[in-house]
């Protein structure tokens, strides 16, 4: 029977480095998928990504089977994410698409001047010639502020309990819902030409008002 | 039940996390008011598109490159641990070379008290080890406490996985 991640992390603690390596094996995609969206740069996620296993591994000594496996290290990735992000080190590979009418809680995440807002409007179909919809999904993605972000790659892809993303965060759980309400709220309205005109009607009216 | 209940709800709605009242006064809501229908099919398929973006594959060397990060890190910890001693036995050392000159100024009928502290070096090697190995995890530290911290918090009854095309 497969040892599930507290027990692997437990043998790791016990100087069992094989278990190291299953753990490893198991969360590197993951973990280096969910870094390149925060960071938006293959190379920088990938380094970000190893950085992520080697506190792992440091921290074996310390590690206390409080929370799952993925909780704690999805902490640690988020929070190198962020730290890096604050640093500047990957600002260059920012992209900002228009936010109009929603907060953007990012700190400085607009700095640059918003592309291509002018012909985006008239033509849907252009628009997806120019770029394929894969393209545009990303774009959306990593124009969210980087909680919001977080929030949703951990939601959508990592397919984590809310109480585990509001750990990982560090939020209550009721601030985590309005991040994953705005975050898919911005993303509604940004994939508008993807997902078929019929949403585009709602994203003039905003609930409570 | 009116449209500002639409934000902290309709994610666990869609997630199939509400409890069946909850549910039920939402979908009540929602055959009312197109608005709120028209945003949760918007949020159904946002869900849907992001599974077209593309996942990135770790480069073949990854998993080399951490061990090889890990060995480099031991080697480094190897050497220091060598040429001096972790802080904490530092200040252990020095506590207790303070002890003795303080203890030493006392009758010799007193010193016995000395031999006690003055045997634990040799006996702490196992101990000074561990701490020098463990040494950068320190840097972790605010994490983990405050990590531990939230841990405290009361759990979830949460053990299904969740998703947005459940309904
Ligand atoms: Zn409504």
């Amino acid at each position: 029977m497969a040892r599930s991640d507290v027990q692997l992390m437990l043998d790791v603690k016990s100087g069992d480095d094989s278990s190291f390596e299953l753990l490893l094996r198991k969360y590197r995609t993951p973990v280096v998928n969910f870094l390149y969206r925060m960071v938006r740069d293959a190379a920088a996620a990938e380094d970000l990504a190893q950085e992520v296993f080697l506190r792992v591994y440091r921290a074996r000594g310390q590690y206390l089977p409080r929370a799952k496996f993925t909780t704690w290290m999805f902490r640690i990735a988020t929070n190198l994410a962020f730290n890096a992000l604050r640093d500047g080190r990957y600002r260059q590979m920012e992209v900002s698409i228009d936010q109009s009418g929603v907060d953007r809680s990012g700190d400085g995440e607009s700095k640059q001047p918003a592309l291509e807002i002018a012909d985006r409007q008239p033509s849907i179909e252009l628009e997806l010639i120019r770029r394929d919809r894969a393209e545009l999904i990303r774009r959306a993605v990593e124009s969210l502020p980087e909680k919001q972000r977080a929030a949703v790659l951990l939601h959508k892809y990592q397919e984590m309990d809310y109480d585990e993303i509001a750990r990982v965060l560090g939020c209550s759980e009721s601030a985590l819902k309005s991040l994953l309400f705005r975050a898919y709220e911005t993303l509604r309205v940004e994939l508008a030409p993807l997902v078929g005109a019929a949403q585009v009607q709602a994203q003039l009216t905003r609930p409570g008002k | 039940m009116n449209c500002g209940h639409t934000e902290k709800k309709l994610v666990a709605y869609l997630d199939g996390r509400l409890t069946m009242a909850e549910r039920r006064q939402f979908e009540a809501h929602l055959a009312l008011c197109a608005v709120c229908r028209g945003r949760a099919q918007g949020f159904r398929s946002v869900w849907d598109a992001l599974d077209e973006l593309p996942p990135l594959a770790p480069s073949p060397a990854f998993d080399s490159r951490v061990k090889a990060r890990l060995a480099q890190e031991q080697r480094r910890a190897g050497f220091w641990s060598w040429i001096m001693p972790s802080p904490r036995m530092a200040f252990a050392a020095t506590a207790l070379l303070i002890a003795s000159i303080w203890l030493s100024s006392f009758q010799p009928a007193q010193l016995p008290v000395t031999h006690a502290p003055v045997g634990s070096p040799a006996q702490n090697t196992e101990a000074e080890f561990g701490m020098i190995k463990d040494l950068p995890v320190l840097e972790n530290y605010d994490v983990l406490t405050s990590f531990d911290a939230l841990s405290e918090l009361p759990a979830q009854e949460s053990a299904q996985p969740q998703s947005l095309n459940r309904l």
